[in-house]
């Protein structure tokens, strides 16, 4: 029982950081249609940014995580002027190699930086403790990673749902000429909306460093997974992002624990299962 | 216009004998880089022995990514299914014969070829994509568990294959398995290109342009791209069998997303949709990698993706597309 308890506390946590993450590819690839391999690559800059501000400039986590943020949406805004907005209707395969091709320019330019060693980012006293929740204790930073995952989702989901920004994003995600014809001026909407997705992809980084830690090579190894959970979710949609996420967090956990001697075996059995019942994605638009 | 007509008439004619000739010009370009390569590179045999493993992966990807759009980041399960086919049977069933051990390398590939084109093929755009994704994990963590036979992380080892022929035994040099790699290229590389021009080839490029048209025509779509799934296994099957020869091991990489996805890149730079492209971009990556990531595995990252971007911007046809193109625009003037 206690064992189940935990497993289902890390699930929880790994589920909701693989949300926060993966939210933001969800968006780009249901607005323009971009299967965007480099988003990983931007969380990974988040991390090493947030490492940087915290450990070498020591202004600790929260401003850290914050001038994190920014850093990467400003470094990430010229690349999608100039390299994305040119494949935004290109076919599937163009799409996936241009962005590997930023991913492996990102990864190197990173390690040519900051150097080829794993990054941590000290947590503040409040988080780095457990927390006890009356029944049983857990790991203040799960708490924070779960509770980060709801911030974001009840976000996103009062920004497109509620307000003027989102009725244009969603127009723009239903017919982009046609909006554009209404006087919506769908290439500000995009380059927002990718700022708002490489922003929540930082902060995913950063906030799930403890659980998927900054290295090298972060990029090119959760890239799979990242993309996996808008597949699997349905790209463009929130409530399906959520749901793979958890689902997906939890069959990788529950695996990992359980049989840690199959590796990620039914963690892609889990995905071929569901990607074949649901081409769409479990929550997508056909 | 009926100048122009009487004009396309007479090229289609003279078309046969123009690409027969085209045909014996590629071998033997094929027979001559080889040749260079062996003089070139004397100390160096094993790595041009893996190039042309490697091009066999990259030529089975042409046939479903270039030939009938199917795009798959997991192509790599077909190559490590022959790889370790012709490996566990040379190390745990006697089978040592280099030839009978491609025969199991290709029989090998075939049967992932079939299993995951049924698994891919299922999806379109985003969702076939993740598909061939997770197909190559299964695949990976799939041997890695199954490790009495696959040797696990460690990788097969106690493959040692028998003289070729009788005659040629495996020396240290890999002159051997080298002149085998070639050879096999050559004989693929013929069948390929009679495979292409066939009536199946046809339907098969007929499907990357418009599917539904075809499907209307009467063929069925889904059946012609699993055939060529199964031909694709059997040629990367060659690529596999052919690396567990020439290396006496297979490791657990062979089955990776990252030799996927490196010999999807390889395909790219030399140009989709043609045999030769296939091959071009595969030795130029590959011999690249070898120069650069020797001196540093970051600069070889940020050079090969700047190198990605300018050609999906710029020469979006691969280097032999574009350099069809400029000869083909230079001949015009």
């Amino acid at each position: 029982m206690q064992s189940l308890l935990s497993i289902a506390v890390d699930a929880l946590a790994y589920g909701m950081v693989l949300f926060v993450i993966s939210i933001g590819l969800s968006l780009t690839m249901g607005l323009m249609r971009v299967v965007n391999l480099a988003h990983g690559a931007f969380a990974m800059v988040g991390g090493y940014l947030a490492s940087y501000a915290a450990r070498e400039l020591g202004l600790g986590y929260a401003l850290g995580l914050v001038l994190a943020v920014a850093g990467t949406v400003v470094i990430a805004a010229p690349i999608e002027r100039l390299l994305y907005r040119r494949i935004y209707n290109a076919p599937e395969l163009t799409q996936v190699l241009m962005t590997i091709g930023i991913t492996f320019c990102i990864i190197g330019i990173t390690n040519y930086l900051f150097g080829p060693t794993l990054k941590t980012i000290p947590l503040p006293p409040v988080l780095s403790g457990p927390v006890d929740l009356g029944f049983r204790s857990i790991a203040a930073h799960k708490l924070f990673a779960i509770l980060c995952g709801g911030a974001v989702a009840a976000a996103l989901w009062y920004l497109i749902e509620r307000t003027a920004f989102g009725v244009k994003l969603r127009a723009s995600v239903d017919s982009a000429q046609m909006a554009a014809a209404l006087g919506v001026r769908t290439r500000t909407v995009y380059a927002a909306s990718f700022a708002i997705a490489v922003g929540l992809a930082a902060f995913g980084g950063i906030v799930g460093a403890e659980l998927l830690p900054i290295e090298p090579y972060y990029a090119l190894r959760y890239m799979v997974t990242f993309l996996v959970v808008v597949s699997v979710g349905g790209p463009g949609s929130i409530g399906g992002a959520l749901l793979a996420a958890l689902v997906l967090g939890a069959v990788d956990t529950a695996g990992r624990y359980l049989v840690p001697e199959y590796g990620e075996f039914f963690f892609y059995l889990a995905v071929i299962a569901i990607v074949c019942s649901f081409p769409h994605g479990l929550l997508g638009k056909a | 216009m009926a100048m122009s007509e009487s004009a396309t008439a007479a090229r289609t004619r003279a078309r046969p004998r123009f690409a027969a000739r085209a045909d014996w010009i590629g071998i033997a370009a094929i027979l001559a880089a080889a040749a260079i390569g062996y003089f070139l590179f004397p100390n160096n045999l094993a790595l041009l022995t893996r190039i042309v493993s490697v091009a066999m992966l990259v030529l089975s990807i042409d046939l479903v990514t270039g030939f009938c759009g199917v795009a798959t980041l997991g192509h790599a399960a077909l190559f490590g299914a022959g790889a370790y086919a012709a490996g566990i049977g040379a190390a745990h069933f006697g089978v040592s014969d280099p030839i009978a051990m491609i025969a199991v390398g290709i029989a090998g590939g075939a049967v992932a070829g079939l299993v995951s084109g049924f698994v891919v093929l299922r999806g379109h755009g985003l969702a076939q994509l993740v598909l061939s994704i997770a197909v190559v994990h299964l695949f990976h963590e799939a041997a890695n568990k199954a490790s009495t036979w696959t040797g696990g992380s460690d990788g097969l080892t106690g493959i040692s294959p028998g003289p070729l022929l009788g005659l040629f035994e495996f020396d240290l040099w890999g002159r051997t398995g080298y002149t085998l790699g070639v050879v096999l290229l050559v004989v693929v590389f013929i069948l390929l290109q009679r495979l292409s021009r066939s009536p199946f080839g046809m339907l098969c490029r007929g499907i990357r342009q418009d599917p539904v048209r075809v499907a209307a025509m009467g063929a069925s779509v889904n059946g012609a791209l699993l055939r060529m799934y199964v031909i694709s296994g059997a040629v990367a099957g060659v690529g596999g069998g052919l690396n567990a020869i020439a290396t006496q091991v297979v490791g657990l990489d062979s089955l990776s997303f990252t030799l996927s996805a490196e010999a999807l890149v390889m395909l790219v730079l030399g140009g989709t949709g043609s045999l030769y492209g296939a091959l071009v971009g595969a030795v130029a990556f590959m011999l690249f990698e070898d120069f650069v990531s020797a001196a540093n595995p970051f600069h070889w990252l940020i050079i090969m993706g700047a190198l990605l971007i300018v050609v999906v911007l710029f020469a979006p046809r691969g280097i032999f597309g574009t350099a069809v193109r400029m000869v083909e625009a230079w001949r015009r003037r």
